[in-house]
C-alpha cells in the first residue's frame, strides 16, 4: 500500500486519459522488468487519496475500538468503583468462562441462529422462486411487498410480533386455540421454548427478505438454457432443481447463508424488546449489554465483547475454509 | 413466458396472497393495534371495537404524554441517520470510484476491509465506545451516534456502489471530450447522469440501515439528547404510570413505518438492484 507521490502527473490528468478497466498490466521497463511508470504512480496515489479517508474511517469506527475492548478486559474495571481498577491478566475470560451463564447464552444464540438460516433458506428459496417465475406484472408487486420487513425498524417488528403473542394485547391465542397446545391463557413470554419460538419468528419474518432478494440474484445466473435442456430431455422439476438449479447457483447460497448466520448471531432488538433475557433467552449481545452498559463492568464487558468477536471469527473461518464459502469471488471481486 | 392457463392464474393469485400476507400481516396487526382504546388492548381481537386516535394524540398532540419523547427521537433519528448517510455516500463514491476506475495497489484491501467490517458484531464494540464517549464528552450527542453509524453504512455503500460504478462505460467520457466537451463537461453530462441511480440507491439502502439500528442508539445515549426512535420506543411510558404504553408504541411504530413504506412503494426496483448487485455477481 505504498503511495509514492514521485509521479508528478496531476491526478485529474491521469483520470481522464486512463482506460475503462482496472485490468492493465504494468508496462515494461527499459530493463525488461516490469517497471512502474510514473502514471501508475500517480494513479496508485489518486487511488489512495481517494479510498484512503473511507478506509481510514472504516478502521477507525471498529479496529480501534476492538482493540480498546482486548486492553479494557485484561483490567479489572467497574465504573461505579473507579478505584478499584487493576490489571488481572486473563482474569475476567476465567470469570465468563466458568460462568454457565455464558454458556447458556452462547447455546441460545447458536441455536437461535441455526434455527432462523435454515428456516429462511428455505422460505427465502421458495420466495426467490416465485419472484423469478413471476410474470413481470406480478413481479414488481411482490417484490415491493418482499421488502416492507427488509425496510422496516427491527424494534417495530419486535413490537408488532410482542402484541400479537402476548397474553395481555394479543389474539394470536384466539385465532389458533384449536392448535394442540395453546389456549387462551398461555403465556407464550413465560416460558424459554416459547418465547424464542417468537423471537425466531419475528426474526425469521424480518430477514427473509434480504436473503431471498440474494438468491434471486443468484437464480437469475443460472443459465436458462441448461435449464431447457435438462426439461427437453425429460428432467422432473425437482431433477432440474437438484441437478441444473442449485448447482449453479451454490456460491450463492452460500453467501447469503454465511452472511444471515452472522447476522443472526449478533441478535439483539428482538429479544431485548420481547423478553429482555427473562426465562433463559439471554442472548451474547444481551449479555454483553447488560454486563458493560447495565452493570458498568467495563473489564467483563469488553472480555464478552472480544469473546462475541472470536465466534464470529470462528463462524467466519469454518464457513470459508470448510465450505469453502469464496466470499471475495461471489461479491465480484476477482 | 406463453399465456397462462386458468389454472395458473389461479395458481398465481393464490401464490401472490400468500406472499402479500407474509410480508403485510406484522404491519396491518401493528396498525391495528395503534387504534385501539386502551380499554380495547384486552379483548383478544385483531381489530379496534372502536377505532381512535387517541394513541397518536399521545405521541403527536402538544399536550399528548409521550410527545415530547416521540418527536425528540423523531427529530435526533432524522437528523443523525442522514447526516450518516451524506458522510458515507460521500467517502464511499470516492472510494468506489478509485476501486472501480483505477489500477492502484489495496483495491483489494478496501474491499476486504468492508467485507470484514460488515461482518463485525455491533455490540463488541459497544463496550469501547460507550467507555470512550463518555471521558471525551461524546456520549449522548449527534456526533456520538453519527461516528459509529458510519461502521454500518459504510462497507454497504463501498460495495453497492462498487458494483455500480464497474457497470458505467467510462469510455463514454473520452467520446464527449473527442466531440469538444471540456473535462468537467464530459464528467458532469456523460458520467453523472449514469452514477446518479446508483449513488441514490445506495443513500436508500445506507438510511434504512442507519434508520434501523438500535444497539448503538440505546447504549450511547441517554436522554432526549441524542436517543434515536428504536431506542426511544423501549422507554415509552403510558398516559399515567398505571397505564401501559402499548397504544402509544403502536402509533410510533406506525409513524415511524410509514416513510419507509413510501420509499420501498417508489423505489423498489432501485433497492433490490441495489442489494443484489454488491452481492451476488459471478
Amino acid at each position: 500500500m505504498s503511495t509514492e507521490i514521485t509521479g508528478a502527473t496531476s491526478g485529474v490528468a491521469s483520470r481522464s486519459t486512463t482506460g475503462a478497466g482496472p485490468d492493465r498490466g504494468a508496462p515494461a521497463g527499459p530493463g525488461g522488468r516490469p517497471r512502474r511508470s510514473d502514471r501508475a504512480r500517480a494513479e496508485a496515489r489518486l487511488g489512495w487519496l481517494l479510498a484512503g479517508p473511507a478506509f481510514v474511517v472504516m478502521l477507525a469506527v471498529t479496529a480501534y475500538p476492538i482493540l480498546q475492548a482486548v486492553y479494557e478486559s485484561l483490567f479489572r474495571n467497574r465504573l461505579t468503583a473507579p478505584d478499584d481498577r487493576a490489571f488481572i491478566g486473563l482474569g475476567n475470560y476465567g470469570v465468563i468462562l466458568g460462568d454457565p451463564v455464558f454458556w447458556k447464552s452462547l447455546g441460545v444464540t447458536t441455536g437461535i441462529m441455526l434455527v432462523t438460516v435454515a428456516v429462511e433458506l428455505v422460505l427465502g428459496f421458495a420466495l426467490a422462486l416465485i419472484m423469478h417465475k413471476a410474470v413481470t406484472q406480478l413481479r414488481g408487486l411482490l417484490r415491493t411487498a418482499i421488502l416492507v420487513p427488509y425496510g422496516i425498524i427491527t424494534v417495530v417488528s419486535a413490537f408488532a410480533w410482542f402484541y400479537a403473542f402476548s397474553i395481555d394485547s394479543g389474539y394470536v391465542n384466539q385465532w389458533f386455540d384449536w392448535v394442540p397446545g395453546i389456549s387462551p391463557d398461555l403465556n407464550w413470554f413465560a416460558g424459554t421454548w416459547t418465547s424464542l419460538f417468537v423471537i425466531i419468528a419475528s426474526e425469521v419474518w424480518k430477514t427473509t427478505p434480504f436473503i431471498s432478494l440474494l438468491l434471486l440474484a443468484g437464480l437469475a445466473q443460472v443459465p436458462s438454457d441448461l435449464e431447457e435442456a435438462a426439461q427437453v430431455d425429460g428432467a422432473t422439476w425437482w431433477q432440474r432443481m437438484k441437478r441444473v438449479v442449485l448447482p449453479n447457483m451454490k456460491a450463492a447460497i452460500m453467501v447469503a447463508v454465511l452472511f444471515r448466520a452472522l447476522d443472526a448471531f449478533r441478535i439483539f432488538d428482538n429479544v431485548f424488546i420481547m423478553t429482555n433475557g427473562a426465562n433463559d433467552t439471554t442472548v451474547l449481545s444481551l449479555l454483553a449489554y447488560r454486563t458493560s452498559i447495565g452493570r458498568l463492568e467495563i473489564g467483563l464487558g469488553s472480555a464478552i465483547s472480544v469473546l462475541l468477536f472470536v465466534c464470529v471469527l470462528i463462524i467466519c473461518f469454518i464457513a470459508i475454509k470448510i465450505f469453502k464459502v469464496d466470499l471475495a469471488g461471489a461479491r465480484g471481486e476477482k | 413466458m406463453g399465456a397462462l392457463t386458468a389454472k395458473q392464474k389461479w395458481a398465481w393469485a393464490a401464490l401472490t396472497v400468500a406472499v402479500l400476507v407474509y410480508a403485510l400481516f406484522p404491519v396491518i396487526s401493528i396498525m391495528a393495534t395503534s387504534f385501539k382504546l386502551p380499554s380495547d388492548l384486552n379483548t383478544g381481537k385483531f381489530l379496534p371495537t372502536t377505532w381512535t386516535l387517541t394513541n397518536y394524540e399521545q405521541i403527536l398532540a402538544p399536550d399528548g404524554s409521550a410527545q415530547e419523547l416521540f418527536l425528540s427521537s423523531l427529530r435526533n433519528s432524522v437528523g443523525i441517520s442522514l447526516i450518516a448517510t451524506a458522510i458515507s455516500v460521500v467517502l464511499s463514491t470516492l472510494a468506489a470510484y478509485a476501486i472501480a476506475r483505477l489500477d492502484f495497489p489495496g483495491r483489494k484491501l478496501v474491499l476486504t476491509t468492508a467485507l470484514a467490517v460488515s461482518i463485525f458484531p455491533v455490540i463488541s464494540i459497544v463496550t469501547p465506545l460507550f467507555n470512550l464517549w463518555r471521558s471525551i464528552g461524546l456520549y449522548d450527542t449527534w456526533p456520538g451516534l453519527v461516528i459509529p453509524y458510519l461502521s454500518l453504512t459504510l462497507p454497504i455503500s463501498i460495495w453497492t456502489l462498487t458494483a455500480f460504478f464497474r457497470q458505467i462505460p467510462w469510455e463514454l467520457e473520452q467520446a464527449a471530450q473527442v466531440d469538444g466537451a471540456t473535462t468537467w463537461q464530459a464528467f458532469r453530462k456523460a458520467i453523472v447522469p449514469l452514477a446518479a441511480p446508483g449513488v441514490f440507491t445506495t443513500a436508500l439502502i445506507a438510511f434504512f440501515i442507519a434508520w434501523n439500528d438500535f444497539v448503538y442508539g440505546i447504549s450511547l445515549t441517554s436522554t432526549e439528547a441524542a436517543r434515536p426512535v428504536p431506542a426511544a420506543l423501549a422507554f415509552f411510558s403510558g398516559a399515567s404510570q398505571f397505564e401501559d404504553p402499548t397504544g402509544a408504541i403502536s402509533a410510533a411504530a406506525v409513524v415511524v413505518t410509514i416513510p419507509v413504506v413510501v420509499l420501498v412503494l417508489l423505489f423498489q426496483r432501485q433497492i433490490v438492484s441495489g442489494l443484489t448487485q454488491g452481492a451476488v455477481k459471478g
